[in-house]
């Protein structure tokens, strides 16, 4: 089986993997790296949503050898030891989560978007397709607005 | 004075239990506290089909009450105050608010506060089932008596500790504190209060006015679990060697495994175990991914399903001709007659059903979200064959429901194969299991006619068709547990009258429920009934308030029967600014629903000019719960209850074709996403009223009628089928 190398948060990680495998069930299943949700597996829910070399991307649809030498970033890697990034906080401060599954991956998106656009509209944040079942867009958008003016 | 008698949650004798109570070196109360507690009147009579006089909140709470004062509550040397709760939470916040109405007795800073989702408790009976919005409302007394018991505890040991009277020391910040301002910690107080006999002070709950935490806006306890990743769910927990597992499901709804030839699928990467069970054939591998690879390698014959070759046109032509009959003549001019239709509807919790199961040695040990443990214990020792003794089920954090996870297929099957490999495994739906084997909310059916004269509803009737929704995960049992004869009735009309009124004085009213039997697998979808028969309601209402040429919120306010909706309904007409100038293609539409002892009113602004892609811009509600214990999560659940009436009405539901669910992901199941969602809503909570009532289910039928009633003042045209998209 072939070998492929990459940071994970923060730390270089090595892992003997089939070329093909998904990025998500390496990250859960050989890894314990859980902060990425399983939602549909096809890319559609953005649950697992994470960062590879900055940008947001879907684990579960990212074959393992697609990220051979990249950087990779989990909803475990965000924060700064114990202290949370800001788009954390400002989801703690706007008590987004209801069930909390879709989180994780909301952050991921978020950080994302404000990455590439510190100040974005509503029509930005409307571009962000991570389903929430319980519905908490609208903390989600307020989140994201009170992060943008940290 | 309160009086304590210890019960054991194993089951215990009387006698051990004191034993364990005494020799316990810390505070743990496992009470049973019987007197001086109001609890509600058990249903006398148990007629069904009145629920002005008892509804389904009174009958839940009154099934859980023989238990209810069964709680876990345990102070730590370390000054933790440790809180079993035995309900589910699946994103509906309770854990926050019992964590808040505990602190808020003992005098507890929240932060010390740490809740646990109880395991299966069988001695438990009726009473850890999370359903019917009904948590608070059965808990809200037991939770406060509990808590002030051990309280009035903490207090004894400390005057015997300092030789004060126990009526100069006051509770503040996990502490007792005397009147010259020494403290000493319910820690530290912990051992000396378990060992405590004769209470100094009462150990009943605060008055309403004294209370602070207890209904104050509070954020959730497990915040900073979720938004870095920590939280766990049932596919996260950690057991140790738990093999990912996934099932081949039929083609089908409740297809049969005929033969299976498992060659290919053994020889793929990564599998470790082909299991056949009775729902399919399980695969065992290393990750779930090659779990589910090889299924696809796998040669199965399939049997028919339950309800093969049907379609969703052979079951509304079903459901059309079932609905009963109207008992009032079509008195031409003097009608409106309506027919109205709901697609079927998948819960789809971002979390599939997942559970991990390790059955081994004569035990069996399960993880899973249950709403239902004690029944999915039960189900899980059945099915590998074991007593029900040697069953753990731990209740973990669930990535929603909306009732789902009142069912636990997915926790037999991890047993069965784990039983079966004599490993421990991690059970996974797939989002197309999910959505395509899972319950749904029944298509349904809708025919209704109001009379109406001298622009008064004379008689108000609604038949509604559907298919049977299962509730045998125990809260039939509660029913019956209740006083109530479902055998003779049975379960779904039982529910269906305990649940459906008539907010209006609308003269002789009449509502059906008539039963299609076809086996798909059902269930209650966040709001049971009233999802579909009060939403069709709301709309009605519209439509009688056009007859009149009546202001839809003016006509409402004329005839709503009770003042707590009429304020709810004020509130958000005052402050969405009711009947303002909108552009042509946009509107308001407004809708109100009394359930589980609360009323909510929603006001939307809709923009249809891009008619294929409608959008609600703007979303206002009222909310009277009676006590909102927390407000920030009461308004939490009205913004999701809105996503769904939004998701339900213009876009989301699923079709059956051949025997089998056509949609299998967010990318055809087609819930609202962040551009379909209003960017604004305000929630108002209104001052207090009475004793808390239910909130999660509560929103749905308001938010879903006050959408299509915006649509059809937006559009001109009157929507009669749902979601709307489906056309």
């Amino acid at each position: 089986m072939p070998t492929f190398t990459f940071t994970l948060n923060g730390a270089p990680t090595t892992i003997e993997a089939p070329a093909d495998l998904p990025l998500l069930w390496i990250l859960r299943d050989h890894l314990g790296v859980t902060g990425p949700k399983y939602g549909c597996g096809v890319g559609v829910c953005r649950a697992c949503t994470s960062h590879l070399d900055g940008a947001a991307f879907s684990p579960c649809t990212t074959p393992v050898a697609e990220c051979d030498g990249a950087t990779v970033v989990t909803i475990e890697g965000l924060a700064d030891g114990e202290v949370l990034h800001p788009v954390q906080q400002a989801w703690i401060d706007e008590d987004v989560a209801q069930c909390g599954f879709c989180q994780p991956g909301q952050i991921m998106a978020a950080v994302a978007l404000l990455a590439q656009n510190p100040h974005p509209t509503d029509a930005d944040i409307d571009a962000i397709e991570n389903v929430c079942r319980c519905g908490t867009y609208v903390r989600i958008r307020a989140a994201i607005k009170r992060a943008a003016t940290l | 004075m309160t009086t304590t008698e210890p019960e054991s949650p194993a089951g215990l004798s009387r006698r051990r239990v004191l034993a364990y109570l005494v020799a316990a070196p810390t505070l743990t109360l496992v009470a049973r506290i019987a007197d001086g507690v109001a609890g509600p009147a058990a249903p006398a009579g148990a007629t069904p089909g009145v629920p002005d006089l008892i509804d389904l909140s009174d009958v839940l709470t009154a099934a859980a009450l023989p238990t209810a004062y069964l709680l876990r509550l345990e102070i730590t040397p370390a000054g933790r105050v440790v809180l079993g709760v035995p309900r589910a939470e699946v994103g509906q916040g309770i854990t926050t608010a019992f964590a808040q109405i505990v602190a808020d007795e003992l005098d507890a800073r929240l932060d010390d506060v740490d809740v646990e989702l109880d395991p299966a408790r069988p001695e438990l009976l009726f009473n850890q089932l999370t359903g019917g919005s009904n948590s608070i409302h059965s808990l809200y007394g037991p939770m406060r008596t509990v808590a002030a018991a051990a309280r009035a505890r903490l207090v004894t040991a400390a005057s015997q500790r300092w030789g004060l009277p126990a009526g100069q020391l006051r509770t503040a910040g996990s502490a007792v504190v005397a009147p010259d301002g020494r403290t000493l910690s319910f820690g530290a107080l912990t051992g000396a209060a378990a060992a405590a006999v004769d209470l100094l002070v009462p150990g009943t709950p605060k008055p309403d006015a004294q209370l602070q935490l207890n209904g104050q806006p509070t954020g959730r306890i497990d915040a900073r679990d979720i938004v870095t990743g920590r939280a766990r769910y049932a596919l996260d927990v950690e057991v140790a060697g738990a093999l990912p597992t996934v099932v081949a499901r039929p083609p089908t709804i409740k297809g049969t495994v005929r033969s299976v030839d498992a060659t290919a699928a053994r020889a793929m990467p990564g599998v470790i175990a082909v299991t056949p069970i009775p729902t399919g054939v399980a695969i065992t591998a290393e990750t779930f991914h090659q779990a589910v690879a090889a299924t696809e390698a796998l040669a199965v014959q399939w049997g028919p399903g339950s309800i093969e070759g049907l379609s969703d046109g052979d079951i509304f032509a079903r459901l059309r001709r079932a609905a009963a009959p109207f008992t009032t003549l079509p008195l031409g001019q003097l009608v409106v007659d309506r027919t109205f239709e709901f697609a079927f509807a998948p819960h789809a919790p971002m979390e599939t059903l997942t559970a991990t199961a390790d059955v081994r040695g004569g035990r069996a040990e399960v993880w899973y979200a249950a709403k239902s443990p004690i029944v999915a214990a039960q189900s899980v020792a059945a099915a590998v064959g074991l007593p029900q003794d040697t069953v753990t089920l731990h209740v973990v954090r669930g990535g929603g429901s909306f009732g789902h996870r009142l069912f636990f297929e997915p926790a037999v099957e991890a047993a069965q194969v784990s039983q079966a490999i004599g490993r421990p495994v991690r059970l996974l739906w797939t989002r197309n299991d999910d959505m395509r084997h899972g319950r749904l909310r029944p298509a349904s059916h809708h025919k209704v006619r109001a009379t109406h004269m001298l622009g008064s509803v004379v008689a108000y009737e609604h038949r509604h068709a559907t298919l049977p929704v299962d509730f045998s995960h125990g809260f039939g049992d509660a029913l019956s547990g209740a006083g109530f004869d479902i055998l003779n009735v049975g379960a779904t009309q039982t529910v269906f009258q305990l649940t459906q009124k008539i907010a209006y004085d609308f003269g002789v009213e009449t509502q059906l429920l008539t039963d299609v039997q076809l086996d798909v697998p059902t269930g209650s979808w966040r709001g049971i009934y009233s999802g579909q028969t009060s939403t069709v309601n709301e709309i009605m209402v519209d439509e009688i308030a056009r007859t009149f040429r009546r202001d839809p919120l003016g006509f409402r306010r004329d005839k709503l029967s009770s003042r707590r909706s009429r304020a709810v309904l004020d509130k958000v007409g005052a402050i969405g600014g009711w009947g303002r100038a909108m552009p042509a293609g946009t509107a308001q539409g407004v809708a109100v629903h009394e359930e589980y002892k609360s009323v909510v009113a929603y006001l939307v602004e809709i923009d249809c000019r891009d008619r294929a892609h409608p959008r609600v811009t703007k979303g206002v509600c009222a909310v009277d719960v009676g006590r909102a214990v927390n407000p920030t999560g009461l308004e939490a659940q009205m913004q999701g209850a809105l996503i769904d009436g939004i998701s339900t009405v213009l876009s989301a539901g699923v079709h059956i074709d051949r025997g089998a669910v056509r949609e299998g992901s967010f990318s055809d199941y087609r819930y609202a996403r962040q551009a379909q969602a209003p960017p604004i809503t305000e929630v108002h909570v209104m001052a207090p009223t009475g004793p808390p009532g239910g909130a999660g289910e509560l929103g749905v039928p308001a938010a879903a009628a006050a959408v299509a009633n915006a649509y059809a003042r937006a559009t001109g045209v009157r929507p009669t089928h749902f979601p709307i998209a489906f056309g």
